[in-house]
């Protein structure tokens, strides 16, 4: 039963994506509404898929139907969809951004010669996005992660005419490809010791222990590394910036609420994959990306830039969330984040639809008049992911400062204590660079005066899931029924014994609670403190940020630059790649392919030295016989007369010569 | 059900060769009608076969054995299994639809369609043949009428790509020949005695004597064989024929070398060289060194492709690589991997078949295959774009699309052999998943992305012939990739049994085990 809603959620968009690729141009308004109208129903049946599962209330709660998508002599193997807390959050939370974004997109998109075409990549996306979240294998997972990144490439380089546009496609794609091959090798790895690609059943082959130590750790990091790819971590987070390129709406729900947030999914999905030591490693690249996207987003101008360097930097406190065994907190926090982040986009797409594409936000200014409620939902969403207490970010975010934090006092390592120190500055750095960005849109004084009087609130279709996604953003964040539903797995759950109860929880609940409250007062003192000197640079104006970036000039050239990691792949990865390919080719053809074309010269070459003996010694040998032979023809003919008498005579002679030769020889 | 129906699909073609060289060569349309009439024949009488074929039988099907010359012993001899059902499809297919691709063929075209025909008999009785001497005859036939294709229909530089193409194939027969001479002299039959070209016989180990089991002559047997079917594949460094073949060929010839000839050198490996000769496939140097091979087949092809100028180099290298992905699947001994493998084989068949019959397009309008002289397609030709997309995006192994399902079982097999350790190699063979991305991609955004070249701002979109041509093709795509247990099914039972066979069988190597 909720099976079947959860298989129609997945085909609808499909079917809406085939029939709009064919026919979109002939329907009326180029099939806009026909996309549309399909997300808006599967959000409805989202909701009831949400109602029936989170009813039974229970963590464990799990359905799971599959079939037998091919079978090879003793190898199965099963397609099928598993519905539990977290598939039924993922779903809702899905469909409600892209019925939304698709909602928005009739506004922001209206015009475009390729409208009807945007709205198909829209739904294959869904498609590609709801089937990757309702999957219940490694390789199922792995196939909708590749459509997902397809779907992206082609909605990053929908402008395709623009340079720009097709080579951000084209990294995007490449990139997560690097990330891709790393989780491909994982999957070959499991399923090499398991013989399965079911989640369960890997799950629990490594509870019997078949798959564990190094190996397990391995396969772990490897399954991680297409986290890393898909949500822009370290040291693979360079592609999402550029993925900018392609509209608004489809940052927003691409590139900040949905696709980017699979990798976090992943993890969580997986989580019970990953040992101690693979744990260690992901906590330290989701720190490590939440600070460098965090200091780089401080000196960006470009609006979506910004919130593309906050979405990676938030994406890393998921990552390092999960890695330091804050699960729920993670997951929790890809749920906040998907309201406030997709408000945040959605709203800068007002923005720049209203200053007629206008980016930079240095011809900005001032606007909090003109678009008065792009600037309310704005400031909202602003006010969530700086964690201002009472909106949802600051529940999420607080939840992973004390998972950090807890974690550090349980295992009392240097390492995770400079985790949870780095997390909590940077989640200052996130109150300062938010504010900094809101400040600069709709404070101020207009300082394109031209674009500022053209400028205008969008129309309803725009404005409607900005409000939505605030009302989410502000109630999103009580969230008692997520913290009893996405329970942290263990592998006691997925054991052929059966479903034994984590003993442990109650104890280490009583023990966090320290830790929360630690955590809570700092987390809340540096997003004030953040939200503080945002103000005086950028409100009171009290201080120039221009005057501090001249005196620092190397911090801020070495951020405004992005920490160079686009030169330094350009200059080793892509160089390197394309200088081997060039000399492979250039081997290919003058080495093989030169030893082959020599060899037939040579065999040309002794051909015509054999061709010459031939004519001169063997066949020179051969007319000499023939010379011979001739000169002993004309010779002979002489004899032949044609008179009788002398045949006669000459066989008389020969009878003689014989007869005598006989007696000569008795 | 057609009585004797191999006979039939390999000889129909024959017939309307005949056909074909009766008419006055005036009568152009009436030529290419009857190429075309006996090529669909072909393609009603492969769906019969494939609707026919016993799934659940590893033995050979739809067998004709009759003697043809008694004092050597030859034999008539065909049948198919689930190898070769899969190969007999594929080639009904891309013979049909390289005569619908040939209908612009304006210079001699009776001489052509004849050749065309002749080709089409020769690969379908490659993949028909029980008997070694029948099949070296097919392999033969083969030959000729693909040297005349690409001799004179061909691009500029035509007469060097033939005779390559032919001296190097040419090599390949001299070295079967030897191994099948030696294999006929050495196996017996086991009702005669005799000496034998029967290649059921030739599997059955016990009936191999003399040399065979002297000298480890069997690895030179093997030897042999892999670089007569090597250069067909083609693997490293035997691979130099393959571009300037491709790239000189006329559109429909590209086609059907690359996407049946191709498959005839791993056929070959799988019908005659693994089965017959298994401990030599096993000896761990040999199967190494193939591995080996087939790493850099994958790596190093892909980094040509990624090299090469002109568009359809590019096709003909990414084949390079593609062939690669086969040879591993094949080499871990595993039924997922041997599956993956030969599906890959029919997969790569139907998607290099759709690059280069897009190639030929952009080729036909623009006369050039510069990549960088393109640019902007997209908003110029947009069912065309939608369509290369579809073939770009499978040959860079997008899920969903036929290619990926029979990389990734290819690569699973090799990864997860037991009987050998090919964990590093297929490692080092997934960078080619990230070079095929990056090759395609980067010519996708070359030719169709970026503002429109004004030299093509009239180029005519796709048109309905070509659209015949290349729709087939692109459901093919979809469909294998979301369903694959269509051949798999078929050839299921089969590879298995072949992989059992391969790996249970015993070794007649002295001193090297």
């Amino acid at each position: 039963m909720i099976v079947d809603y959860v298989i129609w959620i997945v085909l609808l968009p499909l079917i809406s994506f085939a029939i709009q690729i064919f026919f979109g141009k002939r329907l009326p308004r180029q099939g806009d509404w026909l996309p549309t109208s399909v997300m808006f129903i599967d959000l409805l049946l989202s909701l009831i898929v949400a109602g029936k599962v989170f009813s039974a209330y229970d963590p464990e709660f799990r359905i799971t139907r599959s079939f037998e998508w091919v079978v090879l002599g003793t190898t199965t193997i099963k397609f099928g969809i598993l519905i539990d807390n977290l598939t039924a959050v993922m779903l809702f939370i899905v469909t409600l951004v892209s019925s939304l974004v698709h909602l928005f997109s009739i506004g922001y998109m209206h015009g475009d010669p390729r409208y009807s075409r945007y709205f198909a990549y829209l739904s294959l996306f869904s498609f590609s996005m709801l089937g990757l979240i309702s999957v219940d294998n490694f390789l199922g997972i792995y196939m909708f992660w590749e459509l997902v990144g397809v779907s992206s490439y082609l909605l990053i380089g929908f402008w395709f005419e623009k340079h720009s546009a097709s080579n951000a496609a084209k990294k995007a794609f490449l990139v997560n490809r690097v990330g891709d091959v790393g989780m491909f090798i994982g999957i070959l790895l499991i399923f090499a010791i398991t013989h399965t690609f079911n989640f369960s059943e890997v799950f629990g082959k490594i509870a019997a222990g078949e798959l564990s130590g190094a190996l397990l750790t391995t396969a772990g990091i490897l399954i991680f590394c297409g986290a890393v790819g898909k949500s822009a971590q370290f040291p693979l987070h360079v592609w999402l910036p550029d993925a900018m390129e392609g509209p608004t709406p489809v940052s927003a729900l691409i590139h900040a609420a949905t696709m980017v947030a699979a990798g976090v999914y992943l993890v969580g999905r997986t989580f019970v994959l990953y040992s101690e030591h693979a744990l260690l490693v992901i906590a330290g690249i989701g720190t490590i990306t939440a600070f460098i996207a965090a200091t780089i987003a401080v000196v960006q101008m470009d609006i979506k830039k910004v919130l593309a360097y906050s979405t990676i930097s938030q994406l890393g406190y998921m990552i390092a969330a999960l890695g330091v065994g804050g699960y729920n907190a993670g997951l929790f926090h890809l749920m906040t984040h998907a309201f406030f982040k997709a408000l945040l986009f959605l709203g800068a797409g007002s923005v720049i639809h209203a200053m007629h594409h206008e980016q930079d936000m240095r011809q900005m200014g001032g606007l909090r008049h003109k678009l008065p409620v792009t600037f309310a939902t704005f400031l909202i969403a602003t006010m969530a992911i700086s964690g201002v207490p009472g909106l949802a970010g600051f529940f999420s975010k607080d939840a992973i400062l004390a998972a950090s934090l807890e974690k550090a006092m349980e295992t009392g390592m240097l390492y995770h204590y400079t985790i949870f120190a780095i997390l909590i500055f940077t989640a200052g750095l996130t109150a300062f660079y938010m504010f900094r960005a809101l400040f600069l849109t709709f404070y101020g004084t207009p300082r394109n005066k031209e674009k500022f009087d053209h400028a205008h609130e969008s129309p309803g279709t725009m404005t409607i899931p900005l409000v939505a996604l605030a009302v989410f953003t502000v109630i999103g964040g009580y969230g008692k029924w997520f913290e009893e539903l996405v329970r942290k797995p263990n592998l006691q759950m997925f054991a052929e014994s059966g479903a034994v109860q984590d003993a442990t929880h109650a104890a280490t609940e009583a023990a966090a609670h320290g830790a929360h409250t630690i955590a809570m007062v700092l987390s809340i003192a540096f997003a004030f403190g953040g939200i503080a000197v945002a103000m005086l640079y950028y409100y009171w104006n009290k201080y120039s940020a221009e005057a501090v970036s001249k005196k620092f000039a190397g911090i801020y050239n070495f951020l405004w630059n992005k920490w160079y990691f686009d030169e330094l792949y350009q200059a080793t990865a892509v160089r390197g790649t394309l200088l081997l390919s060039k000399a492979m080719g250039w081997f290919d053809l003058n080495v093989i392919d030169g030893l082959v074309n020599n060899t037939a010269r040579l065999t040309t070459l002794i051909s015509f030295g054999s061709g010459t003996t031939d004519n001169r010694i063997v066949d020179g040998l051969v007319n000499w016989v023939a010379r011979i032979i001739g000169w002993f023809g004309a010779t002979l003919r002489e004899i032949q007369t044609g008179r009788v008498q002398a045949y006669i005579l000459m066989a008389l002679g020969a009878f003689i010569l014989l007869y005598v030769i006989q007696l000569a020889m008795v | 059900m057609i009585p004797n129906i191999l006979s039939v699909i390999v000889f129909l073609p024959v017939v309307g060769m005949l056909i074909v060289l009766l008419l006055p060569k005036e009568k152009k349309t009436a030529i290419k009608m009857v190429s075309a009439v006996f090529t669909g024949l072909q393609v009603i009488i492969a769906w019969q076969i494939y609707v026919n074929f016993d799934t659940n039988t590893t033995s050979m099907q739809f067998v004709e054995q009759v003697k043809w010359i008694e004092s050597f012993n030859i034999w008539y001899f065909v049948g198919i299994d689930g190898l070769s059902v899969s190969m007999v499809l594929l080639t009904a297919l891309l013979s049909f639809i390289a005569i619908v691709a040939s209908w612009n063929i304006d210079r001699a075209e009776k001489a052509y369609f004849a050749l065309f025909l002749l080709l089409d008999a020769g690969m379908m009785g490659v993949f028909v043949a029980l008997d070694f001497f029948l099949f070296y005859i097919f392999w033969e036939v083969m030959l000729l009428p693909m040297y005349f294709l690409i001799g004179i229909w061909g691009g500029p530089r035509r007469e060097y790509a033939a005779i390559k193409f032919f001296l190097y194939t040419l090599l390949g027969s001299v070295l079967m020949l030897l191994a099948l001479l030696v294999l006929y002299f050495n196996v017996k039959d086991p009702v005669t005695g005799g000496h034998t070209f029967n290649m059921l016989h030739m599997m059955d180990q016990a009936n191999h004597a003399g040399i065979l089991k002297q000298f480890n002559i069997r690895l030179l047997v093997y030897a042999a064989l892999f670089i007569g079917f090597a250069i067909k594949v083609p693997i490293f460094p035997f691979h130099t024929w393959l571009p300037d073949a491709h790239v000189e060929a006329p559109t429909p010839i590209s086609v059907i070398l690359a996407g049946v000839l191709l498959k005839m050198g791993t056929y070959g490996m799988l019908r005659i060289s693994f089965p017959i000769l298994p401990d030599a496939m096993k000896w761990e140097p040999f199967l190494y060194g193939f591995v080996i091979l087939a790493v850099i087949n994958i790596v190093y092809g892909s980094l040509c492709a990624m090299a090469q100028t002109d568009l359809k180099k590019l096709v003909a290298y990414s084949s390079i690589g593609h062939m690669g992905v086969v040879l591993l699947g094949m080499a871990g001994l595993t039924s997922l991997g041997m599956n993956g493998a030969v599906l890959q084989m029919f997969n790569h068949g139907i998607v290099s078949g759709m690059l280069f019959l897009l190639v030929g397009v952009i080729y036909d309008r623009a006369h050039h295959r510069e990549i960088s002289g393109f640019g902007g397609l997209a908003s110029q030709m947009p069912i065309y774009t939608g369509i290369a997309s579809l073939a770009f995006f499978a040959n860079l192994g997008l899920p969903g699309l036929n290619n990926f399902i029979s990389e990734a079982f290819s690569f699973l097999g090799a990864f997860g052999s037991e009987a050998f350790n090919l964990k590093v190699y297929t490692i080092i063979g997934t960078l080619g998943i990230i070079l095929t991305a990056g090759y395609m991609l980067w010519t996708l955004q070359r030719v169709f992305f970026g503002p429109l070249n004004p030299k093509y701002v009239n180029m005519p979109e796709v048109n309905t012939r070509e659209l015949i041509t290349l729709v087939p093709l692109g459901i093919l795509v979809i469909v294998l990739g979301v369903y694959p247990n269509l051949l798999l099914n078929l050839m299921e039972v089969s590879l298995n049994n072949l992989v059992q066979t391969v790996l249970n069988a015993p070794s007649f190597l002295l001193g090297m085990q």
